[in-house]
């Protein structure tokens, strides 16, 4: 399962404003999510966006939160997430030590063949341009998937702007740890490149 | 063995220790209450859902082991959610067990459902809907593991009526297991050796610390501890409204309450000092007053168990997360074996001499056509009260006054609501306290307004011989919303006003099984106080008529810096800023 939240408004687009990740381990259990959203709202909070789903262990999930950092201090998030019991490990990802994604579909108005205004085609060079794939094709709308970095998203949005979009669905940022580059012996003290908990 | 989930449930409180439930059957939790009637634990039968909850917490704070309150599902859960919240305000620890509907028609709107675990999740450390009868034991387990542990708090498990009656095969979890089943659940005790060093090095390079001392000591049993760092580094304590006890009033560098009723030397000395030592404490805004002018010379040593609350109101210069006993032992050593001098503070030891000197607290004795003093009542009851007597006190001003003019020279001797600031907490957290120390004098101090909240608790009292005394200052006012609206809002009294003798205060104790006493003039204060402390085989209510005019001095305005401290009017011609 996977959804996404937002208390910005995608239009200001999740790239845009001052954000932090956090990647939040915590016990696969029912009522946990709940705990967690109810954390946010009791202590107003504001997050960008919000997505949960299984890790490799059944016993566990990963929740990957973005905060707006405009209005939240991570420190107190961190802090009160941490004090949740089902809550086992939180990781800070910056955005530059992080590898982040985000899937969209949209589904995008467009002539039936023959017709006027934009075609298919014309929908579909975009698409492809932006790496992804049509999903669903109707007699006058085609529905597009793209999944990159949710920068990359708010460009192609951007871009679809000017076509009819008639709906859409982004899921809200996952995100993991950038992995170390360097060979062992070069590695500069204290990085590590793997995951940096800031409580656990 | 095979028990029933009601009979592994009672058997669980029992390995914990349990001495005693507060609680109220109904419906869902009906299998419970059978296998009680075969256990040593003691059942204490209350008048309304609340009360169990406050009972709990009175229990839990003069003995330190968590109360433990039961009751039904759907309303009777909703009557426990002030006590929780209060509870989870004061980091106070308590187990509360729930009915619920059974798990076939959860979600159906039946008979008394209610979400229960939804309702409670924002005023509990923890809470659980147990959905299979084998997962009782460890509940419980984890959930006195949790109410006692780190920041102390209430944990409740919502059980559903089927889940009591279905058998299970019995078996007791242990520590490995428990804390196995907790991954997330690991409470940082001890304190960063760096930063305690650090801490050792900022108080002996100061020159005006104080020890701002808050409930935390009490929760983590460092009362000895506290005494002997203040000692060691000569400095004073001032005890929060949550900490009274934790230092003794008596002890000379002891400053009392600080805060928006705090004395004016605790208030001050705080606001000029160049080094907070906050031991246990949350930097409430009812101590801080306006944050922006809180104590703006203060460097801060932050030591506390929950490290949500380092930085949360005030940066600390030195956060130390860890138990406040652990910590403060180790600050001890360091500051020994360091064997650096403390430097000479006698400039600061005079000027808090010289506000203690020019500003203690004050009223004005009671004149002729006025009503009894309540400070003078307060005092009366105190001087005539064993030693170790145990206080406790509901909320407004009779609460500021018992803070204020009570002695308190032991920990565990303090019982209120400071967080939530629960009106009606005194009766029921008084009987409570009996309840966990019969050997004690238990005197609840409270107010007109809020007895008429949870009176009828004397009648639990009463039945269960539970000799409570509760001293009522009746002013016939909601008297610090009183206080307020003369101050603030230009004395235009809107709702505040409750009548001396409606209801009848004598005889509706009495009607509740309860010894009654009237007391309207000041002759007659010591004499019946006398009276009510030789009853030893009932609860006593004295109902003392005081004067409605009345306010609690000093006070600090709400949004105020606590250097617009307004001190008593018979004390305004030094100069201090007065702010009306």
């Amino acid at each position: 399962m996977a959804l996404a939240t937002s208390s910005t408004g995608w239009v200001s687009g999740s790239g845009h404003v001052r954000h932090q990740t956090l990647s939040i381990i915590v016990e696969n259990r029912a009522g946990v999510l709940a705990r967690v959203s109810a954390l946010f709202a009791r202590r107003g909070f504001n997050i960008i966006s919000l997505a949960v789903a299984p890790t490799d262990d059944e016993a566990f999930s990963r929740i990957t939160i973005v905060i707006d950092l405009e209005e939240t201090s991570v420190e107190q998030v961190t802090k009160q997430l941490f004090k949740l019991v089902n809550v086992v490990k939180i990781t800070e990802l910056a955005p530059g030590e992080a590898i982040e994604r985000e899937l969209a579909l949209i589904s995008v108005r467009c002539a039936p063949p023959g017709g006027p205004g934009p075609s298919r085609g014309e929908v579909a060079d975009l698409v492809r341009i932006f790496g992804g794939t049509v999903v669903d094709v109707g007699q006058e709308a085609l529905t597009v998937m793209v999944a990159g970095q949710p920068s990359l998203l708010d460009d192609f949005e951007e871009l679809l702007r000017p076509y009819e979009i008639i709906d859409m669905q982004r899921t809200g940022r996952v995100a993991l740890p950038k992995l170390e580059r360097q060979a062992p012996g070069r590695r500069r003290a204290g990085a590590s490149g793997l995951l940096r908990p800031v409580a656990h | 063995m095979q028990l029933t989930g009601a009979q592994a449930l009672i058997k669980s409180l029992e390995m914990e220790r349990t001495e005693v439930i507060f609680g109220l059957p109904g419906g869902a939790i009906l299998p419970a209450y059978d296998p009680i009637l075969d256990s040593p634990i003691r059942h204490v039968l209350v008048r309304h859902e609340q009360g169990a909850g406050h009972m709990a917490e009175g229990y839990a704070h003069v003995t330190g082991r968590p109360g433990v309150a039961m009751v039904t599902s759907g309303p009777a859960a909703t009557n426990l959610v002030t006590p929780l919240c209060n509870a989870y305000m004061d980091s106070v620890p308590m187990v509360a067990i729930t009915g619920q509907v059974s798990r076939s028609v959860i979600g159906s709107d039946s008979f008394q459902e209610a979400d229960t675990v939804g309702i409670t999740r924002s005023v509990t450390k923890h809470n659980e809907l147990l959905m299979s009868p084998e997962e009782i034991p460890l509940a419980v387990r984890q959930a006195f593991l949790l109410a006692t542990t780190g920041r102390p708090g209430p944990v409740l498990l919502d059980i559903p009526k089927d889940v009591l009656q279905a058998k299970m095969e019995w078996y007791w979890p242990t520590d490995g297991e428990v804390s196995d089943s907790m991954p997330g659940y690991r409470p940082t005790t001890k304190g960063h050796p760096r930063q305690v060093r650090e801490a050792a090095r900022l108080i002996t390079a100061s020159k005006r610390p104080v020890i701002y001392a808050g409930g935390g000591i009490l929760k983590a049993h460092a009362a000895d501890a506290l005494r002997k760092l203040a000692e060691l580094i000569n400095v004073p304590v001032v005890t929060t409204l949550m900490a009274r006890g934790a230092f003794p009033d008596s002890h000379r560098q002891c400053l009392g309450m600080p805060g928006m009723h705090g004395n004016y030397t605790a208030v001050t000395s705080m606001q000029e000092a160049d080094l907070l030592i906050a031991l246990g404490t949350r930097f409430d805004d009812r101590v801080t007053g306006n944050t922006s002018g809180f104590a703006p010379h203060a460097k801060i040593i932050h030591v506390d168990i929950d490290p949500a609350e380092l930085s949360k109101i005030r940066q600390a210069d030195v956060p130390i997360v860890g138990d406040c006993r652990l910590v403060i032992e180790e600050l001890v050593r360091v500051l020994i074996e360091g064997g650096e001098p403390q430097p000479d503070r006698s400039a600061w030891w005079a000027q808090i001499a010289d506000w203690q000197a020019r500003f203690p607290l004050h009223y004005d004795p009671q004149a002729d056509g006025e009503g009894l003093k309540p400070q003078a009542v307060i005092e009366a009851l105190r001087d005539s009260s064993p030693p170790g007597t145990i206080l406790v006190a509901g909320v407004g001003q009779h609460q500021m006054w018992a803070s204020q003019y009570w002695r308190f020279e032991e920990p565990y001797t303090w019982v209120n609501s400071g967080g939530l600031g629960t009106m009606g907490f005194a009766v029921p957290a008084a009987v409570g306290a009996k309840v966990g120390r019969p050997d004690r004098t238990v005197w609840a101090i409270d107010g007109d307004g809020c007895f008429q909240m949870t009176a009828q608790e004397l009648v639990t009292a009463a039945a269960e011989r539970i000799p409570v005394k509760i001293a009522i200052l009746n002013n016939a006012y909601l008297g610090m919303v009183r206080q307020w609206q003369e101050l603030f809002y230009e004395e235009r009294y809107s709702e505040v006003y409750l009548s001396p003798d409606l209801p009848d205060y004598v005889k509706w104790s009495e009607a509740m099984g309860c010894a009654a006493f009237r007391v309207e003039s000041p002759e007659d204060v010591q004499p019946v106080i006398d009276k009510a402390n030789s009853i030893d085989d009932r609860p006593v209510v004295i109902d003392f008529r005081t004067d409605w005019l009345e306010k609690v001095f000093p006070m600090v305005p709400a949004g105020h810096s606590n250097s617009d401290i307004i001190v008593h009017p018979a004390q305004r011609s030094g100069g201090e800023k007065v702010v009306q």
